[in-house]
């Protein structure tokens, strides 16, 4: 068929087309793609990369019932009263997930976790909460990724591999876009991979740095040691790192000659021993740049509105995951109010997840403990956590079903435009409902 | 044989398409079920592609199928699994006061299963 012909056709009627839609599935939150949608199916995502493309084009209205109590088919009046009975009535309830679902069903869960005296945690304790603490420790230099699109002409990625967690990063923000003061687009850029595997990024990149496993501490603290002109062990840092000093020492003369230079972590740091000071040391190197140069980090985060939901839980709370309520204020201790933690240690006794699956992610003695107490899941789909789960809601898909806000990994929030409308209820009207019926039975108990 | 390695779990395209389609597909729970093992390891420890291994940490034990590494993507000594169920049980449960099990670098023990 030719373009021409193509132009003439008759637009079909029955195709729905959905402008500048938003992707939810990683942390790049892209609102740019065009959905075609058909009887209820998106039939095409335009500009949308691969994972967003099965985020779109997988996406059925879930067959099963909107409810289940103890696996048999219930309404959902029904399944709130129970969720409630079971929140309100238990003497350590964590709420848990919240990264995949709107800020403003984040919001209510939070106001849940108060009035129940619970625990409130996010899937950014098994992400970059060791950001988030070391972010307390050392603070962030930061930008936006418009920034980094319109300035950054050195870029280093370090523990992370965006070919395949975040497809359209390089080709949006940090590596292909002809910017404000990058006019060659590519280029002018600079880009540095520092990873233990030589993963499809390093295709990407300039510059591959394969660390030691397990160094990434070490090496952040000899590029500290280089910021400061200190004299190095030569034969001590390739044993160390991996890597020659000659290595670091022209990395460190990039970094200090870049105009804008900008270092982007995954959860390379936060995942392996060292954790949060692993993030702590890239981000004093990051602080200690700017005596030279302009120098930020950014965290590459993953799901959809995980940043969101670190931006509600601190507004509520004043901190951003692992908040303890029972006090009736807030406390943050993570290790102690995290719920690998919570769970593992047999403290919770019951629990309400949102779009999160711990019965497949987290340790198996968690996993133990939240299949031996009574559990409210809320998900689009069926997962291991929503099939043991005493009361399961299947909700709509945020931003395909329901309109809302989350925010893109630089804390900018974002729109959600949905394609068509689902018969199952929304997290935020199943949550609404519990915080309703919770606040009655919390009334009553403290009635005289 | 039996040897200690470094394990990654991490993300890859089709695991993370496999969270679209259902993690009750084949395609995800193949790609979370499939060992990639640096080739030089593969040929000094007489593995083929398709051999299936156990592997142990301190806290759990699984099987899998195992498939060389593309290029050079592993240096030896250094094993790699797409996030999923199994690498998760190989996965401690103290967070070291972080509220993160030690998720990335785990010390496992690979032995072939005959």
């Amino acid at each position: 068929m030719s373009i021409a012909t193509k132009k003439n056709a008759a637009p079909d009627p029955s195709l729905k087309i959905v402008q500048d839609a938003t992707c939810t599935f990683c942390g790049c939150v892209c609102d740019d793609i065009d959905l075609s949608v058909k009887d209820n199916h998106i039939v095409e995502a335009k500009r949308a990369c691969v994972l967003g493309k099965s985020w779109f084009l997988n996406h059925h209205v879930d067959e099963r019932p909107s409810c289940l109590i103890s696996g048999q088919p219930a309404p959902v009046a029904d399944g709130i009263e129970r969720a409630s009975q079971i929140l309100a009535g238990a003497k350590y309830p964590i709420i848990y997930g919240l990264s995949d679902t709107t800020c403003e069903a984040q919001r209510i869960a939070v106001g849940i976790g108060d009035w129940i005296g619970g625990t409130v945690d996010t899937t950014t304790s098994v992400c970059h909460g060791p950001s988030g603490m070391a972010f307390q420790g050392v603070g962030e230099v930061t930008c936006s990724l418009g920034e980094i699109a319109n300035r950054g002409d050195l870029i280093i990625f370090w523990g992370s591999n965006p070919a395949e967690s975040h497809p359209r990063h390089f080709t949006k923000y940090s590596l292909m876009p002809k910017g404000m003061f990058l006019p060659n687009g590519r280029k002018d850029r600079t880009c540095v991979l520092v990873d233990v595997r030589k993963t499809k990024s390093a295709k990407a990149a300039d510059i591959f740095l394969q660390i030691k496993p397990r160094r990434d501490f070490e090496a952040l603290w000899i590029l500290r040691a280089l910021a400061q002109g200190l004299e190095l062990d030569p034969e001590e840092t390739e044993l160390e790192t991996g890597v020659p000093l000659a290595a670091w020492q022209d990395l460190m003369t990039r970094m200090k000659a870049a105009k804008f230079g900008v270092l982007l972590f995954g959860m390379g740091l936060t995942m392996t021993r060292g954790k949060h000071l692993n993030t702590e040391a890239l981000l004093a190197l990051v602080r200690d740049m700017n005596a030279y140069t302009r120098f930020v980090a950014k965290p590459m985060r993953g799901h959809g509105n995980v940043t969101g939901a670190d931006n509600v839980v601190s507004w509520q709370t004043g901190y951003p995951f692992g908040v303890n309520l029972s006090r009736g204020y807030p406390r943050f201790n993570p290790g102690e109010y995290t719920t690998a933690d919570t769970l593992a240690r047999g403290e919770a006794d019951a629990a309400m997840i949102i779009a999160s699956d711990p019965m497949a992610n987290f340790s198996q003695a968690a996993r133990e403990r939240l299949a031996a107490i009574p559990f409210i899941a809320l998900d689009p789909k069926e997962t291991p956590t929503t099939r043991a789960a005493t009361v399961a809601f299947t909700t709509a898909t945020y931003g395909i079903n329901t309109p809302g806000t989350v925010y893109r990994m630089d804390d900018v929030p974002i729109p959600l435009r949905p394609a068509f409308d689902s018969p199952h209820p929304s997290d935020f009207e199943i949550l609404s409902g519990i915080e309703r019926r919770v606040k009655q039975l919390k009334a009553a108990v403290r009635l005289p | 044989m039996s040897e200690v390695f470094i394990l990654i779990p991490g993300r890859t395209s089709k695991q993370g398409c496999g969270i679209s389609e259902g993690k009750f597909t084949d395609g995800y729970r193949s790609e979370t079920s499939l060992l990639q093992v640096c080739p030089q390891d593969m040929q000094r420890l007489g593995l083929a592609e398709g051999d299936r291994v156990r592997l142990s940490s301190d806290t759990g034990q699984v099987e899998v199928a195992i498939v060389p590494a593309k290029g050079d993507e592993l240096p030896p000594g250094v094993l790699f699994i797409a996030y999923g169920d199994l690498s998760s049980r190989l996965m401690g449960c103290d967070t070291h006061g972080s509220g993160m099990p030690t998720s990335k670098g785990l010390d496992v023990v690979m032995e072939k299963i005959v």
